[in-house]
């Protein structure tokens, strides 16, 4: 019982920071070219970031 | 088909022509502002397929002064662009800035999502499945640890934490269904939402009274799932729904702003289109559109009439010819009087056309909203009639509630919210492999029902770019005589025999274009003439040949007399006649409504072996052609690619059109097909069809489901357990039977495939 205390806790946080982390990378536009990211990796022209 | 040689692939692409951009005044119109002087637009290349594509495409634009920004996105194949409005040199034309892109031999087509603004519904909906997804998931594991048995302390304190998180989950994720529920009922309807929401807040309801009470059962978790499960369904739903479109406005803005009118003191003042008045003498430079109907004064030119009749060949007008509001004057100057105003004129009858065509689609019902229409009275009913049984037979108001609320959320339309979704999300996706974009999922349910099949001629069946037929007949001097004296024209017949001769240098010295005649020249001390029979012709210049109209003309001469005659067609679309012959013996019925001369299309008919067709027709006359049908009985699919096709597009069951098409018509119609082949219609149908068999099976599965579970919940064996279980399984094998569409489908229309390599196969021998 006592161990659940902080337990439940931890497991909410980690839990709300997978979330926190999903609506991040949803709003930066990750998931909008799915396809075309993995090819870009492969690109040695430029190693920047595109503006 | 394999990566990747981009000349190679894009060759394929035939009907766009390698590297064919739109005209820019088209690329401007589908730009739209980004408000800080820059602006932005998308184009579709269905020709890319790896990463060395992205980098030929965003490298050949790298060097222009004023792209700011160019972006391949792989996965929607599309091109987008940020270019500045003003350069250093005035305004920036789109075309002249995109033309490295035609270096690069990908066809690319204009892509005008309808109103591209953020979609900020299906944001609020992919939060709302994140938001929803972590609780169920966190209450799920309480609720295990629960089932595993919790001694009783632990228990409650298990409850009380899955209410924490419940509640603001079911109100931030549950608010769509709560607000949809909330105006059927205000409207005095039930839908789908209602007893979504009726079970998710009684469920949550109970369970609370249970935790107060130290009860042993609770259905947070439930509850929780129940929302989840539909939120996916829901989010799905609303990517398949098509957006408003803005075909007509698009439409209306191909009518000019204003012209240039002679006053009757030969003054001259540039007045509003919709101030023109019949009797106005309006003059018209070449490249300007015809503001209203009229009468031509003086002047002669070709006049693009594609958005009449919706052929490309041009027609020639002199003095005394009607013109129609809308065509574009291409070669020389016109002075026409106004026969009409803009508002009785051409164009405004096609927007009046679109406009009265558009009522006809909001008639169908989507098969979901059928479904819901008998399930949820059907649902409350069953809940309600197990409530009084049980208070009947027991007389416990608490355990009866309990049995009302289990029956409610057992038959909860979970699977039926899924069914149809996600049958939908990955038949559009199979069709996207296929080439062919869907823009409203309820196109598909309709497209599974045609039983007619009506196509245009110009663009549709054939490419819409004439071919020289008979280049071995003439010797290869004369041709390259020829090709080198019409390189200087924009005249379709022009480039077609430019092409043909193979892209020679143009001839270097003095060159007339005679509008409505051809170009002259005079080399050494002959002078030559590439035209029309009339004019290169001289006085032999009669029209004799036999059955003549079905092919163009261009007449070489020197000095009058005719050294060679160059014949054109319009090529047929690849896969064209085997799409038509495997439609036929499906039993499609087949017709062609053309606004083009009757030999012309009579010929193509008997070509393809289409026994009906109709030719000579207004946009009106096809519109009609349908609503006959329609009378009739019949669901008919119009697959056509013009202006003047377009209120036949929104007037039929469903519609396609040819990425090549107009603007216009790409906008009205429910399927885009991006390759040039034909093949992508009876595609199309296949992938249709087979998702309509699949929707079914859905649905007798997620009612299976139902005629099990609920005698065991009115029965009052439904523990959160069963449940639980129970619906996560229904779901679960709903969408396992929607993606053997992936697979399935893959098999089925291997055929149909193997008949558009061929196709390819034909486009590329044409294009070498």
């Amino acid at each position: 019982m006592n161990t659940l205390v902080y337990l439940i806790p931890i497991a909410l946080f980690l839990g709300g920071l997978g979330l926190f982390a999903f609506l991040w990378s949803l709003k930066s536009g990750q998931y909008d070219d799915l396809e075309g990211a993995g090819w870009r990796v492969l690109d040695d022209q430029d190693d920047r970031p595109k503006p | 088909m394999s990566c990747c040689a981009p000349g190679t692939e894009a060759a394929i692409e035939l009907a766009g022509g390698p590297g064919d951009l739109p005209p820019s005044e088209e690329l401007m119109l589908a730009s739209r502002s980004l408000g800080d002087g820059c602006r932005q637009i998308d184009l579709s290349v269905p020709g890319v397929h790896c990463g060395a594509c992205i980098t030929t495409l965003e490298g050949a634009l790298a060097g222009q002064p004023d792209i700011v920004r160019a972006r391949v996105n792989l996965s929607t194949r599309r091109l987008s662009i940020v270019f500045r409005e003003a350069g250093e040199g005035g305004p920036v034309d789109p075309r002249a800035m995109l033309a490295p892109l035609s270096g690069t031999g990908y066809a690319i087509h204009l892509f005008t999502p309808g109103e591209e603004e953020v979609d900020l519904e299906l944001q609020g909906l992919i939060r709302a499945v994140a938001v929803s997804g972590f609780a169920a998931a966190n209450i799920m594991l309480l609720s295990v640890s629960v089932w595993s048995g919790a001694d009783h302390a632990t228990r409650d304190l298990f409850h009380w934490i899955s209410a924490m998180i419940a509640a603001p989950a079911l109100v931030y994720a549950g608010r769509f269904f709560y607000l949809s529920a909330w105006n059927a009922l205000k409207h005095g309807r039930t839908n789908m939402d209602v007893p979504i929401a009726l079970a998710v807040t009684l469920s949550y309801g109970m369970s609370v009274y249970e935790t107060i009470h130290h009860g042993a059962h609770a259905w947070f978790d439930a509850s929780v799932t129940l929302l989840f499960f539909l939120l996916i369904g829901r989010t799905l739903d609303h990517l398949m729904r098509g957006r408003a479109r803005s075909a007509i406005s698009g439409l209306a803005r191909l009518m000019p702003r204003g012209a240039m009118v002679e006053l009757h003191d030969g003054q001259r003042e540039y007045r509003p289109t919709g101030d023109l008045k019949p009797g106005d003498r309006i003059l018209i430079a070449a490249g300007e559109r015809i503001p209203v109907d009229g009468v031509v004064e003086t002047g002669s030119s070709d006049l693009d009439c594609s958005l009449v009749n919706g052929e490309s060949a041009p027609l020639a007008v002199a003095a005394g010819t009607a013109v129609q509001g809308g065509t574009l004057n291409l070669t020389g100057a016109l002075t026409i009087t106004a026969m009409a105003s803009a508002r009785e004129s051409f164009l405004a009858d096609v927007i009046a056309l679109m406009e009265a065509a558009e009522g006809g689609r909001a008639r169908y019902r989507r098969i979901a909203d059928r479904a819901a229409r008998y399930y949820s009275p059907a649902v409350h009913l069953l809940a309600l009639l197990s409530f009084i049984g049980w208070m009947l037979v027991e007389g416990d108001i608490q355990h009866a509630m309990l049995i009302a609320v289990s029956v409610l959320i057992i038959t909860c339309p979970c699977a039926l919210g899924l069914a149809v979704p996600v049958v939908q999300v990955v038949a559009a996706g199979r069709l996207f492999e296929g080439g062919v974009m869907v823009k409203d999922g309820s196109a598909m349910e309709r497209l599974a029902e045609i039983d007619t099949v009506l196509f245009d001629k110009t663009g549709t069946l054939t490419i819409g770019k004439p071919r020289l037929v008979n280049g071995g007949d003439v010797s290869p001097d004369l041709l390259s005589r020829a090709a080198s004296l019409a390189a200087g024209s924009r005249h379709p017949l022009s480039i077609a025999l430019h092409a043909a001769a193979g892209h020679p240098a143009g001839y270097s010295g003095t060159l007339r274009e005679i509008p409505g005649g051809g170009m002259e020249a005079a080399i050494g001390s002959d002078l030559w003439r590439l035209g029309s029979r009339a004019f290169a012709g001289g006085a032999g210049g009669v029209d004799d040949r036999p059955g003549g109209q079905a092919f163009s003309e261009v007449v070489l001469s020197r000095n009058g007399t005719i050294e060679a005659i160059f014949l054109f067609e319009d090529q047929l679309r690849p896969g064209a006649a085997k799409t038509v012959e495997a439609l036929s013996a499906e039993g499609f019925d087949l017709a062609i409504v053309s606004g083009d001369r009757a030999p012309v299309v009579e010929g193509l008919a008997q070509r393809l072996g289409i026994a009906r067709w109709f030719a000579g027709l207004s946009p009106r006359g096809k519109t009609e052609t349908i609503e006959d049908a329609r009378g009739h009985g019949h669901r008919v699919l119009m697959v056509g690619d013009g202006i003047n096709d377009a209120p036949a597009l929104r007037a039929a069951h469903v519609s396609m059109a040819p990425a090549t098409a107009a603007d216009v018509g790409r906008q009205a119609a429910d399927f885009v097909f991006m390759h040039a082949d034909l093949g992508a219609v009876s595609h199309a149908i296949a992938v249709s069809r087979r998702a309509g068999r699949l929707i079914r099976q859905n649905f007798a599965l997620a009612i299976g489901y139902n005629v099990i579970a609920v005698p065991v919940a009115i029965l009052g064996h439904a523990t959160p357990l069963v449940a639980a279980v129970a619906m996560s399984t229904s779901s679960i094998v709903v969408i396992v039977n929607a993606l053997r569409l992936k697979g399935l489908g893959r098999r089925r229309v291997k055929g149909q495939e193997a008949g558009a390599q061929q196709g390819f196969a034909v486009g590329r021998e044409r294009a070498a």
